[in-house]
C-alpha cells in the first residue's frame, strides 16, 4: 500500500446517534455511496486524514521514481530503456494527479513538498530498499506495483470525489507497470543460470518488504474504522494482504521461482495460503528513517527541488516578463 | 529572487474530433504555454487527446453547493420537459 498507517485524529467511531446535524447528514450521504467534492461540508478529520493519506500517496509516487532512475542508463537494451523512461515518467504524472487531488482540500503543493523534505510526511516503506541488479527493476513492476495495485482498485471508490477520480487514471497505467515488470522477468529466467539466480535473489529480497506496504495488521486500529466509515479504505490490510498473497504465489511458480517463506502452504479450507509474519520490527525502524536508503532517497529528492529552484525561477521570470510586455504594449495601444 | 508558487491551471482535454474538451484535471505552471506542454504531458500520455485548452483555476466562477437546491430543485417538478411525458399512440409512427 502507498499510504501506510494513516492517522484520523478519532479516538473511537462515533454514531450517527452521538453526531451533530450537519456531520450527521455528511455521514449519511457517504453511507448511500454519494461522492464527496471539493467545496462541500466535511468534518475537519475527514479532511486532514484526507490530506494526510493522498500527500503520501502522491510522495510514494514521487519517491517511487528514484530506485527505478537507478536504471534507467544501465537498462539491457534501447526498448527496455525507453520502456522504463514510460514508467517512470508514468510515476511522476500519478504523483501530479495526487498532489492535484490534495491541492482540492486547501493545502499547495509546495507545502506537501517541504512537509516531504522535512521529513514530517512519510512515504511508502518499500522505496527505501535499494534495486541492486536490473531483475530488481522487473521484481518492483510485478510486486511493488502488483501490491499498489490491491490497494488502488478499492480506492476507486473512495468517497472523495477528486481522489477516487485520480483513481481511475492511475489504476489504468498501472496494469502496464506490473505487465513489463512481469515481462523482464520472464525474459531472464529462461536466460542463463545466472540470470534465473539474479530473478530468484530479487524475490528473496523484494518479497517481504512487498507484503509490509499493506501495514501490520490494523483490524483493532481506530483509524483503519474510522476510515473504513468515511469509506476513504475499504478493505482492512490483512485482507489485501492475502489477496496479493493468493494472487502471486501462482505467478512466481509460473516463473519457477521460490517465494521465500518457509510457512507459505495452501490452505484448502480457507481457499487461500496460509503464510509467515513479515518481520514487523524492520518495517518501524524503515518508516522511522533507518532503512537502507531513507537517507539517500530524501538527499536525491531535496537535490532535485533545490538544484531545480533557478529553473522555476527562470520560468516565472519569463512569465511575468512576458505578461508585463503585454499590459504595456495594450497601454500602448490605447 | 524569492521562489513562488505557479498557479494552478486546470486542464480540458478533447478525446476525439466532433466531442466536447472535457475537463480531466489540473496542473500548476508558470505561464498559459507551459500550462499547455505540462497538460500534454501529464494527461495525453497515451492517445488521450487531439487538443487542449487551459484555464487558470482562479478565472473560474462555480455554482456553491448550498445554491444547489435553488438553482437544481426547480426543474424537478417539470417533467413535461421531457418528450416520455407524452403518450403518443403507436400507429402514429416514430417521432
Amino acid at each position: 500500500m502507498y499510504a501506510q498507517m494513516v492517522k484520523t485524529d478519532a479516538a473511537r467511531v462515533r454514531s450517527l446517534d452521538e453526531m451533530d446535524p450537519v456531520e450527521r447528514a455528511f455521514q449519511e450521504r457517504i453511507d448511500a455511496g454519494q461522492k464527496i467534492e471539493p467545496k462541500e461540508w466535511m468534518p475537519e478529520g475527514y479532511r486532514k486524514t484526507l490530506v494526510r493519506q493522498i500527500s503520501q500517496h502522491a510522495h510514494s509516487e514521487i519517491v517511487g521514481q528514484l530506485p527505478e532512475g537507478n536504471w534507467i542508463t544501465r537498462a539491457p537494451t534501447l526498448e527496455r530503456k525507453a520502456i522504463l523512461l514510460a514508467k517512470v515518467q508514468d510515476e511522476a504524472g500519478h504523483g501530479l494527479y495526487l498532489y492535484c487531488a490534495a491541492e482540492t482540500l486547501g493545502i499547495s503543493r509546495d507545502e506537501m513538498y517541504a512537509q516531504l523534505h522535512s521529513g514530517k510526511a512519510k512515504y511508502s516503506s518499500i522505496f527505501n530498499y535499494p534495486t541492486l541488479t536490473w531483475a530488481d527493476i522487473g521484481a518492483i513492476g510485478w510486486l511493488v506495483d502488483g501490491a499498489a495495485i490491491m490497494n488502488q482498485v478499492p480506492l476507486q471508490r473512495c468517497s472523495y470525489g477528486p481522489y477516487a477520480r485520480a483513481m481511475v487514471r492511475i489504476c489504468k497505467e498501472e496494469s502496464f507497470h506490473q505487465r513489463q515488470g512481469y515481462d523482464v522477468l520472464m525474459k531472464m529466467v529462461k536466460g542463463t543460470p545466472a540470470q534465473k539466480a539474479m530473478v530468484q535473489d530479487a524475490l528473496n529480497r523484494w518479497w517481504w518488504p512487498s507484503l509490509m506496504m499493506f501495514g501490520p495488521s490494523d483490524d483493532a486500529s481506530v483509524h483503519s474504522a474510522q476510515s473504513m466509515a468515511w469509506k476513504i479504505k475499504q478493505n482492512s490490510n490483512d485482507e489485501l494482504r492475502q489477496k496479493f498473497v493468493d494472487q502471486t504465489v501462482p505467478q512466481a511458480k509460473y516463473l519457477g521461482l521460490t517465494v521465500p517463506d518457509p510457512d507459505l502452504k495452501w490452505n484448502e479450507e480457507k481457499g487461500g495460503y496460509d503464510f509467515g509474519e513479515p518481520d514487523w520490527e524492520e518495517f518501524f525502524n524503515v518508516i522511522a528513517g533507518n532503512g537502507p536508503c531513507n537517507a539517500e532517497r530524501l538527499n536525491a529528492r531535496k537535490k532535485a527541488w533545490d538544484d531545480g529552484a533557478w529553473f522555476r525561477d527562470g520560468l516565472t521570470a519569463h512569465a511575468e516578463k512576458v505578461a508585463d510586455r503585454r499590459a504595456s504594449a495594450k497601454i500602448a495601444a490605447e | 529572487m524569492m521562489s513562488s508558487e505557479w498557479p494552478l491551471w486546470e486542464v480540458f482535454i478533447r478525446g476525439q474530433h466532433g466531442l466536447n474538451h472535457r475537463h480531466v484535471g489540473s496542473l500548476h505552471a508558470p505561464d498559459a504555454e507551459m500550462a499547455i506542454n505540462n497538460a500534454r504531458d501529464v494527461y495525453t500520455r497515451r492517445n488521450e487527446g487531439v487538443s487542449i485548452w487551459v484555464v487558470k483555476s482562479s478565472e473560474i466562477t462555480a455554482s456553491a453547493p448550498s445554491e444547489k437546491g435553488p438553482l437544481f430543485d426547480p426543474s424537478n417538478s417539470k417533467v413535461y420537459r421531457h418528450p416520455t411525458f407524452f403518450d403518443i399512440p403507436d400507429e402514429v409512427g416514430h417521432m
